[in-house]
């Protein structure tokens, strides 16, 4: 059982990629000629699939710590998905969206970690 | 010939990217996804943005805000995990069944 | 006030890399900032200037903590994605504990950090009285000290010793 539900599973994910990275579909982000537009479409793609992989485990997560630490990962992933984006539009600036969210994100983390523990927040 | 380089990069780095979150998916207990995900996605990251580094073509404004990030990144990275198991652990979260040894919990009981 | 200081440099020199190419509005803006964050922020920066000015702890921090630290992430990885992807997953977990001899604070830091990110394990706490780590270790091999410290603590604890500690004094 556990293996025909890895061979599915496996066979579903290499469909996915294969798919974004063979076919020459069009971008939903971007207009097409632009440099490296194509390369960072299917990179975006990519990032979403993972994203939705961490969604599957905000949503099942049995205890809170779960749903705490799918967060501070989803926080790290987007800054890679502000580092590829400001290298498609050539501004600096979608990175210095990236840091201030992973900043954000890792107070926020700290946060409910302490309140996990049971302390309050002046403590 | 950069550019190819910086591709190869962030390429590497979104293969760890998916592997972490499936790690997240997979595994069995929160100290466990917590390893995997910490581990396998903090380097994802930092590839992509070393990528990033060298697409945007060295020191440019681009280039030092990612070396920037990377710094940041594995500095503040761990300390969160730390943080999490460790609420985790004193909210009483077991660890998996078939856990070996839990050093921790017997010492705590001690203390207590 | 040292520590003042040297907050105010970095705080500067952070300021200037993230608005690069820096002019002069830019600098008298970040003057003031880094101003303001030396003075809320500062006394808590460095406790001990000297070991930063120290050459051979710092050489000994670019060229050999630095290379070996990114060789074990590298593997970490690898191993973290082999036992992802294999259909029956052979985890084996555990917390246990290991054995420090590291006083100060940076250098608990650096090895609590040094040990997330390397292979298989995660710091859950830290006991800083006893010099007590507890680790969860994704593949046990063994609960007494002496395996801990060989599988584990023997990659880093010996020269983060040398680079933060050696001539405490406290």
């Amino acid at each position: 059982m556990k293996l025909v539900r890895w061979i599915f599973g496996t066979i579903v994910l290499l469909a996915i990629i294969i798919l974004v990275i063979v076919l020459p579909f069009k971008s939903m982000f971007f207009a097409q000629d632009a440099g490296h537009i194509g390369f960072v479409g299917r990179v975006v793609y990519i990032l979403i699939l993972s994203s939705v992989l961490i969604l599957f485990r905000v949503l099942k997560g049995p205890t809170a710590a779960d749903r705490i630490v799918a967060i501070d990962i989803f926080g790290i992933l987007i800054v890679g998905l502000c580092a590829v984006l400001s290298i498609a539009t050539g501004r600096s600036w979608y990175i210095d969206i990236g840091i201030a969210w992973g900043l954000q994100s890792f107070i926020g983390t700290l946060a409910l970690a302490k309140y996990l523990e049971g302390r309050s927040f002046d403590d | 010939m950069i550019d190819i380089i910086g591709m190869v990069f962030i390429g590497t780095g979104l293969a760890f990217d998916v592997l972490g979150c499936l790690g997240l998916v997979r595994l069995p207990d929160v100290y466990n996804r917590l390893q995997a995900a910490t581990k396998c996605v903090t380097l994802g990251t930092c590839s992509i943005l070393f990528g990033t580094f060298l697409m945007a073509g060295g020191f440019t404004p681009t280039g030092f805000k990612a070396l920037i990030a990377i710094v940041f990144l594995v500095l503040a990275s761990p300390v969160a995990a730390h943080a999490i198991s460790r609420g985790a652990h004193r909210a009483g979260i077991k660890l998996w069944d078939k856990s070996i040894v839990d050093s921790y919990a017997e010492d705590k009981e001690g203390e207590a | 006030m040292k520590s003042r200081i040297m907050m105010f440099v970095f705080a500067f020199a952070v300021w200037c890399i993230l608005c690069w190419v820096p002019d002069t509005q830019h600098l008298i803006a970040g003057a003031a900032v880094a101003l303001i964050v030396a003075a809320i922020m500062g006394s808590m920066f460095v406790t001990r200037p000297h070991m930063l000015f120290n050459p051979i702890r710092v050489f000994y921090f670019l060229f050999w903590y630095i290379p070996i630290f990114i060789w074990e992430l590298l593997k970490a990885n690898f191993d973290v994605a082999y036992r992802v992807i294999h259909p029956s997953m052979p985890i084996n977990p555990g917390i246990v504990r290991l054995k420090t001899e590291l006083k100060s604070d940076t250098g608990l830091t650096f090895l609590a950090n040094s040990i997330t990110l390397t292979p298989g394990t995660l710091t859950v706490d830290i006991n800083k009285e006893d010099g007590i780590l507890y680790i969860h270790w994704i593949n046990v091999v063994g609960s007494d000290p002496d395996t801990t410290f060989r599988e584990i603590g023997s990659r880093f604890e010996p020269m983060l010793k040398k680079i933060f500690e050696e001539d405490v004094v406290k």
